[in-house]
């Protein structure tokens, strides 16, 4: 009886964690089972998604629901906070990111991470900013880095702001370019998949607006995964957004579908305004 | 309306109150002020007087008494700030590598057991009365090499330095910012490159103002050396280290000279001190001057 149930709670997660017009796509990235929390505060209860390549799929959900959390356990971060647990499997390209052979550190290198507030080395120039994740893993060749700071700070529509002040302090541009730069400094590495956790919410409208823009320019090359609660950013940027509410993924679908015709009550009260 | 005179009248009142406790804290401040001005005014009446460049090239006078005239009536305090010198610096090149790596540790893994231990040992150690310290490198190294030191003394200065150098560089670095360690960590970069050229490298101002600290504290240290370095009237040489001759410091002159009762010795002891508040004096400024940029670095990250 009870294999039984699990069997179909197992068969109703599989179905859920992808939406249905995806079925025979390989997902980029999936996470099977994970829990995460702090000491004994189970956040994340089991979290069963995949996501598609070379889409935005966005993450919301009211405070606490644990979308940060997951966020942060994709790229193996959430570990380093004392205290932290997390169990379950995150497969990035089939490949257990979990699995006790990995290293936490060449994964961070595949999957790059954009924070909540602007959080550019304040000791380092804006050239040597976007550089950090090369030069501090040994990068010395002068044309290679060059290479890789105009590169990146063109991809995030930086480069005509600042080509002509690379050696100034990154902290001395605006909130915007500073984020920016975080996004052209976490492209530099060459990430497959950039994950995003609310990287609007410190910012003014124009600044999020140009974020917004260069999200859905990013996605020829990049699997984006953005946690927002910021509804309209997510029917405005994400091809599939996911319905997050207190540690359990709700609803996954294509954002147009989920916004006009959810299929759990909950997701609805949540787009509908009535909380959250 | 007439809500608004009684709360004029208040408003007055509480006005009145303010300057009552304005005036009563600046009178504090004075309070707290005046001896500070009259030991720095009269380190500055009475040692200006000896202060020439004989006397930062020369070795000390002979003993004379007031009237008395003649060459070996006049020196300076070379041997005393050669000695502080090799201490300071000797102290100062153990002290600062080992503090750092203690106050990272502290500052970087607060979680660990070890940590929380040698945390508070540190704080212990910071509040220790020196002169122990200098009795222990006294049994420790003294009594070892059976003469007092230059070695001696710089280790009794490196342990009153090191709880000063590990506290200032936990603390400076507990202010950077988790989010730059994150920021860091999430390009791929190891825990300890990002310790070395992200989390230092934001806190080091901070850090540079603890080995000024810890320099100053040192330099001004006068117990643990009588028991550890003592004194000799010549300038220190490599023996002085190794195997070990008694040295000169400038703390220890003004102690020795300044007690001693011959008027020469008491001039000599006066110019000392001038010597050392002017060192402590340059440090301090050097302090402010980082601290300054402390802050305009903490501006420039919000």
């Amino acid at each position: 009886m009870e294999i039984q149930e699990d069997l179909e709670a197992r068969k109703e997660a599989a179905e859920m964690s992808m939406p249905s017009s995806l079925s025979g796509v390989q997902p980029k990235f999936e996470t099977k089972g994970l829990k995460a929390g702090f000491r004994a505060n189970l956040v994340l209860q089991g979290i069963d998604i995949k996501f598609p390549p070379n889409k935005v799929t966005a993450v919301m959900g009211p405070s606490g629901c644990g979308k940060t959390t997951f966020i942060r356990c994709l790229n193996r971060l959430h570990e380093l906070t004392p205290g932290a647990t997390v169990e379950g499997e995150a497969l990035l390209d089939g490949e257990n990111i979990y699995d006790k052979a990995v290293d936490p550190v060449a994964i961070r290198r595949r999957i790059g991470m954009v924070f909540q507030k602007p959080n550019p080395f304040p000791t380092m120039s804006i050239y040597h900013n976007v550089a950090a994740g090369l030069t501090l893993n040994g990068v010395r060749d002068r044309k290679v880095l060059d290479h890789a700071v105009e590169n990146s700070l063109r991809g995030a529509y930086l480069w005509d702001e600042v080509k002509d002040k690379l050696k100034q302090s990154g902290a001395s541009l605006s909130g915007g370019q500073q984020q920016r730069l975080c996004i052209a400094r976490a492209l530099a590495v060459e990430p497959e998949i950039l994950l995003m956790d609310e990287p609007c919410s410190a910012l003014d409208p124009t600044a999020t607006a140009k974020i917004e823009q260069l999200m859905v320019s990013l996605k020829q090359n990049y699997t984006i995964i953005i946690v927002t609660h910021n509804l309209q950013q997510a029917s405005r940027v994400a091809d599939y957004t996911a319905f997050f509410y207190l540690g359990k993924l709700i609803e996954f679908n294509e954002t147009a579908t989920l916004f006009e015709n959810p299929k759990e009550e909950l997701t609805e009260r949540y787009i509908t305004g009535k909380f959250g | 309306m007439t809500t608004i005179t009684v709360s004029g009248r208040r408003d007055s009142w509480r006005r009145t109150f303010d300057r009552l406790m304005k005036v009563l804290i600046l009178l504090a401040v004075l309070v707290a002020i005046v001896p500070l001005v009259l030991v720095v005014g009269d380190v500055l009446l009475q040692g200006l007087p000896a202060i020439s460049w004989d006397f930062l090239t020369k070795l000390p006078p002979s003993p004379c008494s007031v009237g008395q005239v003649g060459s070996q009536c006049t020196g300076g305090i070379l041997n005393g700030i050669e000695g502080s010198l090799l201490m300071v610096g000797l102290a100062t090149l153990v002290a600062v590598p080992i503090g750092i790596a203690a106050g990272v540790y502290f500052s970087e893994w607060p979680e660990s057991r070890i940590s929380f231990l040698s945390s508070f040992t540190n704080d212990v150690l910071a509040e220790f009365p020196t002169i122990t310290i200098g009795v222990f490198i006294y049994v420790l190294v003294v009594v070892t090499t059976r003469s007092y030191s230059a070695l001696a003394g710089a280790a009794a200065l490196a342990i009153v330095m090191l709880p000063i150098v590990a506290r200032t560089t936990e603390e400076s670095l507990k202010i950077v910012p988790t989010s730059l360690r994150e920021a860091s960590m999430a390009l791929g970069i190891p825990r300890w490159k990002t310790i070395f050229s992200v989390v230092i490298s934001t806190g080091r101002a901070g850090l540079a103002t603890g080995i000024l600290l810890a320099i100053a504290r040192a330099a001004g240290e006068t117990a643990p050396l009588v028991v550890t370095a003592l004194y000799s009237s010549y300038p220190p040489t490599l023996a002085s280290v190794v195997p070990g001759r008694p040295t000169a410091s400038v703390p220890y002159i003004i102690y020795n000279f300044g007690t001693a009762g011959y008027a020469n010795w008491t001039t000599t002891a006066w110019g000392a001190a001038l010597v050392l508040v002017t060192f402590m004096l340059v440090l301090n400024l050097a302090v402010k001057f980082f601290i300054g940029r402390k802050f305009s670095g903490a501006r420039a990250e919000i």
